[in-house]
């Protein structure tokens, strides 16, 4: 809800809505321009109102893909509640979306703070952190992958500082194949995280700062008092983007992991693919799919409505 | 004179604190890309013998020609452009299509529709996987291209609607009614003064939808299943278990795979940054 409150002020309404609109001289819509809405509209309804709608019904369903689906009601929700591995992803993935998503929150905001000013090299800093966004995940999974092997780079470096006791199958062992997934992840997520708080720090009037200043506002109270709640409509975005990548997060653990070892990091992502796909039990998957989409529901919606407001 | 000394060389002090953080910072972040880099040109030998850490003792393309012949990284390529390059147009003109309609004319439930369409982008893939791929089943495109392009472009074109119509709305009446007064069509509003002041919102989604579209990896494992038909993100994860451990090739996959997007990335810097900001705080 606070995401709501705070995007109010955010943007000065451009054109105040009069009670008039759209109440003048009935005007039909010209024929090519209902078309132009029309014809995206249909792909978007055919690749996915319609299989949204479907899924939800599937989520329903016993189906093994050959034979039609078999009504079961709530079926695949009560034998969630019983199924250990359900309980491993769904703990996994709240996990993933406070350490993935709070961390490339914090960091992307300290390296936006870091390289704000407009100055020599920053460009190329900036640049650099920025370049593993465009990779794929698969990729930057790859990448890690070498980096966390039993005889990669870490152990090396681990070995070299004399920290060889901590030498480890990074991935192998499900104390650590979690985390070991959100590093690389991260290292992808916080620069794009940084561009986002970057242009909100650029849009702060400077004269904010100067008042605080002679006001003999410290550092701390400048960024405590002036940055953090000039940055809140920003914050708003940052928050709807991680929540919805983090659910949707599934590339850098599939190509890593696969969800393993023993589903130690299993997300509900890899699990809802694995049990449609794998073992071909597509109600159950379509299950998993609906307790994904009720967990990003909140998010979806406000930020709807705060499109909604803009949309004005 | 000595207050102004003292100042400067504080302000120099604090200037390469600076660098020498943030340095460090680019450097741990460039660590990874510079082994993959190194890692691609070593020979197996040399990896196998010195580990992956150490300094090349070797040189060679090889890997190259390994993972780009027998890893079928080539036909990957390709497949992945052959999907990429017309999703990227025809979602972004049905994209202009839509956002013109809804934002310059006077339409029912035009909010509702820009929302729903939203509303679709905004849904986790997860619940659609299922249905997709038995959807193009029926249609009889499951394991083509065609497919892959399809789903794409249904899941991707209510963002790019919302955003672009966020910046055709900005655009002034006046310019439109003056063509309206020369007699101009809906067609010749949208092609002749609508299009073109869209252009730099265009070329900022365009190179955000490349990379997108590009480095995906689950409609692909969804609507296809050759090995022969999939994009190289899939492909990638091929090579990763064709060449167990022979992470000279795979490194050499990684990199190209990796290229299309860096060099859109360095060509198109500025947009592309453009493009995140668009999409997120419009």
């Amino acid at each position: 809800m606070a995401v709501l409150t705070t995007t109010a002020r955010k943007t000065p309404a451009v054109t105040p809505p009069s009670g008039g609109r759209g109440r003048g001289p009935v005007r039909r819509t010209p024929p090519l321009v209902l078309a132009f809405v029309l014809i995206p509209l249909l792909a978007e309804a055919l690749w996915v109102f319609w299989p949204a709608l479907q899924g939800f019904y599937l989520a329903l369903t016993s189906w093994d893909g050959v034979s039609p689906p078999r009504f079961v009601g709530f079926g695949n929700f009560q034998e969630m509640v019983h199924d250990e591995v359900f309980r491993t992803a769904a703990i996994d993935t709240v996990l993933w979306l406070v350490l993935f998503g709070g961390l490339s929150a914090i960091l992307g905001l300290a390296a936006a703070l870091l390289l704000q000013q407009e100055r020599r090299g920053v460009g190329f800093y900036r640049a650099a952190l920025f370049l593993p966004v465009v990779f794929s995940l698969v990729a930057t999974a790859l990448v890690w992958q070498a980096i966390y092997q039993p005889d990669g780079v870490l152990n090396q470096i681990l070995q070299g500082v004399g920290l060889g006791s901590l030498r480890h199958a990074w991935l192998a062992d499900q104390d650590t194949a979690l985390y070991a997934v959100i590093v690389p992840a991260l290292w992808r997520q916080i620069g794009y995280v940084m561009v986002l708080y970057l242009a909100g720090l650029k849009g702060i009037d400077p004269s904010l700062y100067e008042a605080a200043k002679m006001d003999g506002a410290g550092r701390w109270q400048r960024f405590r008092h002036v940055t953090l709640p000039q940055l809140r409509s920003v914050n708003a975005v940052v928050l709807s983007v991680i929540v919805i990548d983090s659910l949707r997060s599934f590339d850098v653990v599939w190509s890593l992991t696969r969800g393993g070892p023993y589903h130690s990091s299993e997300l509900l992502s890899t699990y809802m693919y694995s049990t449609a796909f794998q073992s071909l039990r597509l109600g159950y998957g379509s299950a998993l799919a609906v307790v994904i989409f009720v967990l990003a529901f909140g998010v979806i919606c406000s930020y709807l409505v705060r499109a909604f407001r803009e949309a004005d | 004179m000595s207050a102004d000394s003292t100042a400067l060389k504080r302000r120099r002090a604090a200037t390469a604190g600076f660098h020498l953080g943030a340095g460090l910072l680019a450097t741990l972040w460039l660590l990874p890309i510079v082994l993959v880099l190194v890692t691609s040109l070593r020979s197996f030998d040399d990896v196998a013998a010195n580990g992956l850490g150490s300094l090349p003792h070797s040189f060679t393309l090889g890997n190259f020609r390994q993972a780009w012949v027998d890893g079928g990284q080539q036909r990957a390529l390709i497949n992945s452009l052959v999907v990429t390059v017309p999703c990227v147009l025809i979602t972004l003109a049905l994209a202009a299509m839509a956002a013109f309609a809804l934002s310059r004319y006077e339409m029912p439930l035009r909010r509702t529709l820009l929302l729903l369409m939203l509303g679709g982008n905004l849904l986790p893939p997860q619940i659609l996987l299922i249905p997709v791929s038995k959807l193009s089943e029926i249609m009889g495109i499951y394991d083509t291209l065609p497919a892959l392009v399809g789903v794409q472009i249904g899941f991707g074109v209510g963002f790019y609607v919302f955003v672009l119509h966020g910046f055709m709305r900005a655009i002034p009446n006046e310019i439109q009614q003056a063509a309206v007064v020369d007699g101009a069509g809906p067609w010749q509003i949208f092609w002749r003064i609508i299009l073109p002041l869209t252009r730099p919102a265009l070329a900022a989604l365009g190179a955000l939808a490349f990379t997108w579209i590009f480095n995906d990896l689950l409609w692909a494992i969804t609507v296809l299943r050759s090995d022969t038909k999939m994009p190289i993100t899939a492909a990638l994860i091929g090579l990763q278990g064709q060449y167990v451990s022979m992470w000279n090739v795979i490194a050499a996959g990684s990199v190209i795979a990796a290229a299309p997007t860096v060099a859109v990335f360095l060509r198109f810097q500025r947009h592309f940054v453009a493009g995140l900001n668009l999409g997120a705080v419009k």
